[in-house]
């Protein structure tokens, strides 16, 4: 399974869905990443954590440990 | 005729410009508290120049889902309170995510403005968005504002009017604005038919709703077990065709409906290199290595203009009260022939409190300039970003950071400045440990052991800054691993708004609002309880009577005696007598304290002056009062220990819970307490003293607290580390 965290800066990658539940879980898809949405690494924070990712057009950070929900393809 | 009083409520997303706009419309007719029992701000006011239109501003919010208070909020606020009309700010450079909570609000049978803010902005990166078509597929009025320039924000204000009047159509989305895909839309049908009249209006939203499994929008409809069974049946089915859950399932269809309606509605600029002018500055600002250097830099300005700046205004304040105020006020009374007691009460208890409230307010209004100006600009997100790592392992966010700065000067505004952190615990937490940090105030009891009591050994002073550091980490660990802070839903998901010029009437409201409400709230504070100090000190029950007493004879007033209980208390930490005892609960006015009422009792003029020229053979007498173990113990107490009124006030209007603040303030009087009791016992064996039931106890409590403090938490509850 690819998740967020194996994503380097600038990949882009495709949500193909998201584990986890209740409250984390609702957040990040409220925020737009949902299924079939691409979202791009744009850096990471300069203690590795945090990552900042770029989704529909605006930038949000988010935890490694939450990114690791987050099932990913690579764009094609 | 009067015309009828309409209530606006605005609603939108963090960072899309709503307060601009709520400042903008209502001007100086706000009215400021918090939401029952949350630490949320709730805002309402009056719109400039319309008596009868009132605008209550919902928290911001990116989505109605159940889980978040600011959410919980805004769905009970819009469900139960019948607004007239929703005017929802959408940030038109964010438009999706944006439009994410648009739909949902048009869902809810209650008519909808839009206002396209930021649009200046779009303009400006080359995004053209057709307005026109927007407002046809949404089937509600939408309004281009730039709310920082001020365009747009009549017309809004007009269309909700005009919306409300005429129950003008296009206010009310009768067809679906972003319909999901044909399958959902079978299922939402299905489950509308199952619900049937249960539900009077809101049909589509409440089967949504349904279909989610959302317990608490469905409170409040009586569905039979029939209908529950139907609708959970036709959920499974959904679920298992779509290989998906159901909050799943809605929030992908929600999101593709919108991208369908904005695909059609926006064009998009060419981005030079993909970049935009923030991202362009965050290459700085959030650089791997310049992060660190930028953010010091900017947080050294902070704290040197903020502290410095803001203790030469306290003692300014101070002196205009002491030295001017208070004794003109005396020569007044005493030549009317005042009796001594009331002049005294007058002069000393209500001038002198009043004085006390008021001298911290330059400081804090400086602070609040600051911070509202790095908030409006977008570097506090920044903040947050760089220092979440290290942070999150102490249960702190890292917004923390900001609170715990300015508590080195002074907790006062420190603890006002968590009003930044968005989550409730979070925020908590960091209310209830930022006072450990030693104050300005904290430092001549640290001189007085350091310097009179160690004879002046260089690391005393280093060692209390540190202690008060390791205080805040080791209580952050163990609360973060207790059951009540443990499990907070609100992940750290956060948007990197866009960097936005500075609004001044944004910095200055925030500034005056935050201020005035010190002043009220943890003023009131402050001035009962130096009254009630006051009175104590000046007062003795002589022969049965009561009767006002001179300075010199402290050891006899009622405070004394009180402290000569309160000693039976302090004896397992070192210092049971009544003259520490009374020390520490004047501390409780003001820091300071401590160290004018020693000076009072051991008869030495001007005890804060004598330290703070390090003259120390001055108030020897004081020194040698401890020995080196208590004189420690006693500086922890009184670093930890409840801080002072003023602080104690502030918690109280933060928190905006009693059962909140009485456990903050005994929360920190306990750890205060087992921690020089620990280090006066364990250190009492050290010097030769012999193991006894309270050194026994003195083990246990370390034992017990290095427990709470490495233990696992525990298990069950998902939550990011």
């Amino acid at each position: 399974m690819l998740t967020l965290n194996d994503l380097k800066v600038g990949e882009t990658a495709v949500v193909v869905r998201l584990h986890g539940q209740g409250a984390v879980r609702r957040r990040i898809m409220d925020m737009g990443i949902t299924k079939g949405v691409p979202v791009r690494i744009t850096k990471f924070a300069p203690l590795g954590d945090p990552v900042e990712i770029n989704v529909l057009d605006y930038e949000l950070t988010i935890r490694k440990s939450d990114c690791a929900l987050i099932e990913v393809e690579k764009e094609i | 005729m009067e015309p009828k009083p309409i209530i606006i409520a605005l609603a939108g997303n963090p960072n899309s410009g709503k307060t601009t706009l709520f400042n903008k419309l209502t001007g100086s007719r706000q009215r400021i508290g918090n939401w029952p029992g949350v630490t949320i701000e709730k805002k309402e006011g009056t719109v400039k120049g319309l008596n009868h239109v009132t605008v209550q501003d919902l928290p911001g919010i990116y989505s109605l889902s159940p889980y978040t208070p600011e959410e919980e909020i805004s769905r009970n606020y819009l469900l139960n309170e019948q607004p007239d009309v929703i005017l929802n700010i959408v940030d038109s450079s964010n438009l999706e995510r944006n439009l994410y909570l648009t739909t949902q609000l048009l869902e809810l049978d209650i008519p909808v403005v839009v206002a396209l803010n930021f649009i200046d902005v779009s303009r400006r990166d080359g995004d053209k968005i057709d307005s026109r078509k927007l407002e046809k597929k949404l089937g509600c009025p939408v309004i281009e504002t730039s709310a920082l320039k001020g365009e747009g924000v009549d017309e809004c204000i007009a269309r909700c009017i005009s919306t409300v009047r005429s129950d003008d159509n296009t206010g009310r989305a009768d067809k679906v604005a972003a319909p999901f895909g044909e399958e959902i839309e079978k299922t939402i049908k299905e489950i509308e038919s199952a619900v049937g009249d249960v539900a009077q209006k809101r049909h589509r939203w409440t089967a949504i709703k349904a279909f989610e499994r959302d317990e608490k929008a469905l409170t409040g409809l009586s569905l039979t077990a029939l209908q529950r069974e139907m609708i959970e049946g036709i959920i499974r089915r959904t679920e298992e065709k779509l290989d998906d859950d159901s909050e799943s399932i809605i929030t992908t269809e929600r999101y593709a409906a919108i991208k369908a309606l904005t695909d059609n509605v926006i064009v998009r600029a060419e981005r030079k290199g993909n970049l935009t002018r923030s991202d362009r500055i965050d290459r700085v600002v959030t650089h791997r290595f310049w992060a660190y250097p930028i953010f010091i830099a900017v947080m050294a300005a902070l704290y040197y203009i903020a502290i410095s700046l803001g203790i030469n205004t306290q003692d300014m304040v101070d002196g205009w009260f002491g030295d001017g105020l208070i004794p003109l006020v005396q020569g007044w009374m005493e030549g009317l022939g005042a009796s001594g007691w009331l002049t005294g009460l007058v002069t000393d208890g209500i001038i002198g409190g009043v004085g006390a409230v008021l001298s911290f307010v330059p400081q804090m209004i400086i602070l609040f300039i600051l911070l509202g100006i790095m908030e409006d600009i977008g570097y506090m997100a920044r903040i947050a970003f760089i220092l979440d790592r290290l942070f999150r392992r102490f249960g702190l966010s890292g917004k923390s950071f900001i609170p715990m700065l300015i508590g080195t000067g002074c907790s006062v505004p420190g603890i006002m400045a968590s009003r930044t952190i968005e989550s409730q615990r979070d925020r908590r937490m960091t209310i209830i440990n930022t006072p450990m940090i030693p104050c300005g105030a904290k430092l001549p009891i640290i001189a007085l052991v350091a310097g009179a009591v160690f004879g002046g050994a260089w690391w005393v002073a280093p060692l209390a800054y540190f202690l008060g550091l390791l205080a805040v980490i080791v209580s952050g660990i163990i609360l973060k691993k207790t059951k009540m802070f443990y499990g907070d839903p609100s992940p750290f998901v956060m948007e990197l708004p866009a960097y936005h010029v500075p609004s001044v009437g944004n910095v200055a409201r925030s500034t005056w609002e935050r201020s005035w409400s010190f002043i009220k709230r943890a003023g009131t504070v402050i001035l009962l309880s130096s009254v009630v100090l006051w009175f104590l000190l000046h007062f003795a029950v002589i022969d049965g009577s009561l009767v006002m007493i001179e300075d010199e004879m402290i050891a006899d007033s009622i405070a004394a005696k009180v402290g000569a209980v309160l000693g039976h208390l302090f004896a397992p930490l070192g210092f049971g007598g009544w003259q520490a005892s009374l020390a520490t609960v004047t501390g409780l006015i003001a820091k300071e304290e401590v160290i004018s009422t020693f000076g009072v009792i051991f008869r030495i003029e001007d005890a804060l002056g004598i330290i703070e020229e390090g003259q120390y053979a001055g108030v020897g007498a004081i020194a040698q009062h401890f020995t080196q173990l208590s004189a420690f113990s006693f500086m922890l107490f009184n670093l930890f220990c409840p801080p002072c009124f003023a602080a104690m006030g502030a918690i109280k209007r933060e928190m905006n819970s009693a059962k909140w603040t009485w456990f903050a303030i005994g929360y920190l009087f306990v750890f205060a307490y087992i921690l020089s009791f620990i280090v006066y016992q364990i250190g009492f064996l050290f010097t030769g003293g012999s193991f006894n039931v309270l050194s026994g106890l003195a083990v246990a409590l370390l034992a017990g607290s290095l427990y709470l403090l490495f233990r696992k938490p525990r298990a069950g509850v998902f939550v990011s580390a």
